[in-house]
């Protein structure tokens, strides 16, 4: 592993040095050495987290958090504000106990990152140093993938695949909608953030739908194959809820039907296979890791996608003193709201361990939890435990990379339940808390 | 002789240092990570359970209950069977201690 050991001996020593000396002459000025800064860029549920963490378990790291939105908005039950069952005021929070928890809030966004200098440029004109960069910007989303998705079109067509603004519009659109309207919504090619949150948006549309205007439509245009997650349980609730199978059915689902185009002004999407006129256009675009990730130049897969990181400390792959976080990386984790908590303590851990002179842990066990939103009433999840596997080459010369191995016994519900549904609810206001340290 | 027991004093006045910063980082990490369901720390607002207080010695047995079925539950089977009963052990003391 490539820990700047040295670095951080060098820096604890020269710490307890310059306390023994206060000691001796009884001087109560500042050490000498300058404190071990952690920039932590963006506050979600990736960046958050990493940095309370960071201040629980070593609070001689100074802290900057660096988050251009005034407030925390979940993407997490954002598709049961589009329901109607919650309101916006119910996914978004305040950072104010975020802000007492860190050294430094820099209400700004990030437009250069050195790391040579190690330092990171803000749009407000500030350089901030750094010895470890936390990069937690999430996705960036590629509308110059689908043909007429100008800034223009982005007014009409929502994508709603980062909550705030977006999710209020379609909310919107879909209240203004007539009974007897199409829905049309899209689902990107895996991996895209949150694998069941389109087939989950489907559920919490159809549901509004199947209250306030039920001679509406829904039409899937998924990217994929098939269904990339959780199949047999949304096609049970689709069956179960909105007449799925059935002449009636209020869902069409269309695999491999990748939106090549769209036309906000004849209300149209185009496919490889034909245009498809809706009243309401949801289009997700395909998206690749966080901009910032391309400032530091971390997107180092084969496609410059995602980021490469060690699973260890969620350092780059490429790039020294640059750990990723949440749905940015490139792993085998699914990019939930719950990975990314985990990915902030992982790296904070880590962080921590070199800080203090000593090695990262060098198996890590982590889990994912997942609920999707069946109904207004009824819920299912996903869960799985994961388990560190070092880098192996076989007999034969082959090389199988490092890897968190899915163990024995993790899996899906067996079927929607009630019971879920109120603990879905419960994990969101932990979630929450635990990533912005919310009061009890 | 009392320069020798000064240094020994010393040592002991460090090594106690030492051993107060001897957290089990693993257990400490084991336990956060569950925290996204089950609350920072292990207070729980809603309706999943709080696992802070719980007393060891039932902590571990509802696991090995939750692995083996005997429990029924919704999640827990499915986190119950990645763990190792050393890890089972090293969470129930963990979470045994917080008020």
């Amino acid at each position: 592993m490539a820990f700047d050991r040295r670095e951080f001996l060098k820096i604890s020593a020269g710490m307890t040095g310059a306390a023994s000396l206060g000691a001796l002459t009884g001087c109560a000025a500042a050490p000498t050495n300058p404190a071990y800064k952690v920039v932590v860029v963006g506050a979600g549920f990736g960046g958050a987290t990493c940095a309370r963490y960071l201040k629980m378990w070593e609070p001689k790291i100074e802290v900057t958090v660096i988050e251009p939105n005034a407030q925390f908005t979940s993407c997490p039950f954002s598709n049961t504000v589009l329901a109607g069952i919650n309101k916006m005021d119910d996914i978004t929070f305040t950072y104010d106990y975020l802000k007492k928890t860190v050294d430094h809030f820099v209400p700004d966004s990030v437009v250069g990152i050195d790391t040579a200098a190690r330092t990171v440029k803000t749009a407000g004109g500030n350089t901030i140093k750094y010895d470890r960069l936390i990069l937690a910007g999430g996705i960036e989303l590629l509308f110059d993938k689908v043909e007429g998705y100008t800034a223009e079109a982005q007014k009409t067509i929502m994508h709603a695949w980062k909550a705030g603004p977006q999710t209020a519009t379609l909310r919107k659109q879909l209240e203004a909608m007539h009974d007897g309207g199409t829905f049309v919504m899209s689902v990107p090619m895996a991996p895209y953030r949150c694998p069941p949150g389109p087939y989950e948006r489907a559920c919490q549309v159809a549901h509004y739908l199947k209250q306030a205007k039920p001679k509406s439509k829904i039409i899937i245009l998924d990217g994929n194959p098939d269904i990339a997650s959780k199949k047999g349980l949304f096609l049970a609730a689709w069956k179960k809820h909105y007449g799925y199978g059935t002449d009636n059915s209020m869902i069409e689902y269309r695999p491999n039907n990748m939106p090549r185009s769209v036309d906000p002004a004849k209300m149209m999407v185009g496919t490889e296979f034909d245009d498809v006129k809706g009243d309401v256009i949801n289009v997700v675009p395909p998206m690749r890791a966080a901009a910032i990730c391309g400032m530091a130049g971390v997107r180092s897969d084969s496609s410059g996608t995602w980021c490469p990181i060690d699973y260890r400390s969620f350092e780059s792959l490429t790039v020294k003193n640059v750990h990723v976080l949440g749905d940015s990386t490139l792993t085998n984790f699914p990019k939930s709201g719950s990975v990314a908590n985990n990915t902030g303590k992982m790296a904070a851990a880590a962080i921590v361990e070199i800080f203090n002179g000593r090695e990262p842990d060098s198996a890590p066990v982590v889990t994912n939890t997942c609920y999707s939103a069946a109904s207004d009433h009824t819920a299912f999840h996903v869960a799985t435990v994961f388990r560190y596997a070092a880098e192996k080459t076989g007999a034969d010369g082959k090389v199988t990379p490092a890897a968190m191995v899915a163990q024995k016994g993790g899996g899906v519900s067996k079927e929607e339940s009630e019971l879920e549904f109120a603990y879905m609810e419960s994990w969101a206001k932990n979630v929450w808390a635990d990533t912005l340290g919310l009061p009890g | 002789m009392k320069k020798s027991l000064a240094i020994s004093l010393l040592l002991m006045g460090a090594l106690g240092a030492a051993s107060a910063q001897a957290i089990d980082t693993k257990a400490r990490f084991m336990a956060a990570n569950c925290a996204y369901c089950h609350g920072p720390e292990g207070k729980s607002r809603g309706a999943i359970p709080s696992l802070a207080g719980l007393e060891k010695g039932y902590f571990v047995e509802q696991m090995k209950a939750f692995r083996d079925g005997s429990r029924p539950g919704t999640v827990m089977q499915k986190h119950a069977m990645g763990y190792t009963d050393a890890e089972f052990d090293a969470l129930g003391a963990w979470f045994a201690v917080i008020k």
